[in-house]
């Protein structure tokens, strides 16, 4: 998939601010591959009118963007995701550590220790995870 | 929960009277606005200035006096005391060639084909751009040859936007474009106002009560309530406060 066609899911109920949800939609798209090294961003108007929001916020997530090294803009020709091969991989690891902690959380909270969550990780990943495991 | 700022709309001690094309002037200053209808207060001492560029929502309940704080500003309806000045300028007919009005209703004549309307509305304001007016039709997917009285409610809306963004207008005031019209249209409206909305030279106040649909665009917003500005802020500040300026309006106007 190309890059031009990226449209970022926002949550306007959410108390993230709206640069910064474009900003991890883009990352997220970058760390699962949906957006490659070299792919051309949307135009900041493009992707306003596709996700409804004022050309000023996406004007704001495409500097952050910049800042954070993810993508480079060539005058006159767009923005396109950085040809920077540590980006992918410090881009899925910090996502995988997101979605890891996540998942720690939610268990903890359910009542499940270490060794309990460590079971149900493996029982998982060698695929019997049928219904046998029981709390206690 | 106030959250309104001080405002700055004394005009300087010389700055009666300034030239219409100050930069750094707002582009809108309203002062103590009161509008009285028999048996009723529409405004009662609305103030608010409006800085170049801003897309401000107009929010608040129907009977708010989003419409008549809008009439005052585009010169239709004068006010019984207070202030509105548009670049720096009183309201008149210098003020009407600067600011598109959006009515809520049609002023349209049913017979009248699309192409009618648009020619008919040009030779009003020199600021029209009959290009752009093309650009806008297609996207609102209308045709020149449809009769207005032929066109659904949110059709009719979708033109009232196209004659209303075809001028190069640098004051934009629409009166609930999103009203009582279909979801497919309501999306198209926001979208083309997007696309063809020119931040930076231009201004917007877009007065609604369907908060949802237009989260993302907001800038800055103004609760009404009863004829007087309950709250005040910018969109993003208050979004990151309350979740959603729809939580925001539901928690206010509850």
């Amino acid at each position: 998939m190309g890059g031009r066609g990226f449209t970022p899911r926002l949550d306007f109920t959410s108390t993230r601010p709206i640069y910064l949800q474009i900003v991890d939609e883009v990352r997220r798209a970058i760390a699962r591959g949906e957006l490659r090294p070299g792919d051309r961003l949307p135009s900041q108007r493009d992707l306003a009118v596709q996700a409804r929001v004022n050309p000023n916020t996406v004007q704001r997530a495409y500097r952050e963007m910049e800042l954070l090294n993810m993508t480079e803009t060539v005058r006159g020709e767009g923005t396109f995701v950085a040809q920077n091969p540590v980006l992918i991989r410090s881009l899925r690891a910090e996502m995988a550590q997101e979605a890891l902690q996540q998942f720690l959380q939610e268990m903890r909270a359910l009542g499940f220790d270490g060794s309990e969550i460590r079971a149900l990780v493996d029982q998982a990943l060698t695929g019997d995870g049928g219904g046998g495991a029981s709390r206690g | 929960m106030d959250e309104r700022r001080p405002l700055a709309t004394e005009p300087e001690a010389d700055g009666r009277g300034a030239p219409a094309d100050g930069e750094g002037r707002p582009v809108l200053e309203v002062r103590d606005l009161v509008k009285r209808y028999p048996g009723a207060e529409a405004l009662n001492g609305v103030s608010l200035t409006l800085p170049r560029g801003t897309v401000l929502g107009l929010l608040g309940p129907n009977g708010s006096g989003k419409s008549t704080l809008l009439k005052s500003i585009a010169g239709l309806v004068h006010p019984d005391e207070g202030e509105v000045r548009v670049e720096g300028l009183p309201v008149g007919t210098a003020t009407k060639a600067r600011v598109a009005y959006l009515p809520e209703v049609d002023p349209y004549y049913r017979w009248m084909r699309v192409a009618q309307v648009l020619e008919w509305t040009a030779t009003f304001y020199d600021d029209w751009e009959p290009d752009r007016a093309e650009e806008l039709l297609q996207f609102m997917n209308l045709r020149r040859d449809q009769k207005v009285g032929g066109l659904s409610k949110g059709q009719r809306a979708r033109l009232r936007l196209v004659v209303t963004l075809a001028r190069n207008a640098p004051l934009l005031l629409l009166d609930e474009p999103l009203s009582g019209i279909d979801l497919a249209s309501r999306a198209r409206i926001i979208r083309g106002l997007i696309g063809q909305f020119r931040g930076g030279e231009q201004s917007l106040i877009i007065s609604t009560h369907e908060v949802a649909e237009v989260e993302g665009f907001l800038e800055r917003v103004v609760f009404l309530e009863r004829g007087r500005i309950r709250l005040e802020g910018e969109a993003e500040a208050l979004r990151v406060k309350h979740g959603s300026l729809q939580a925001l309006f539901e928690e206010v106007f509850a």
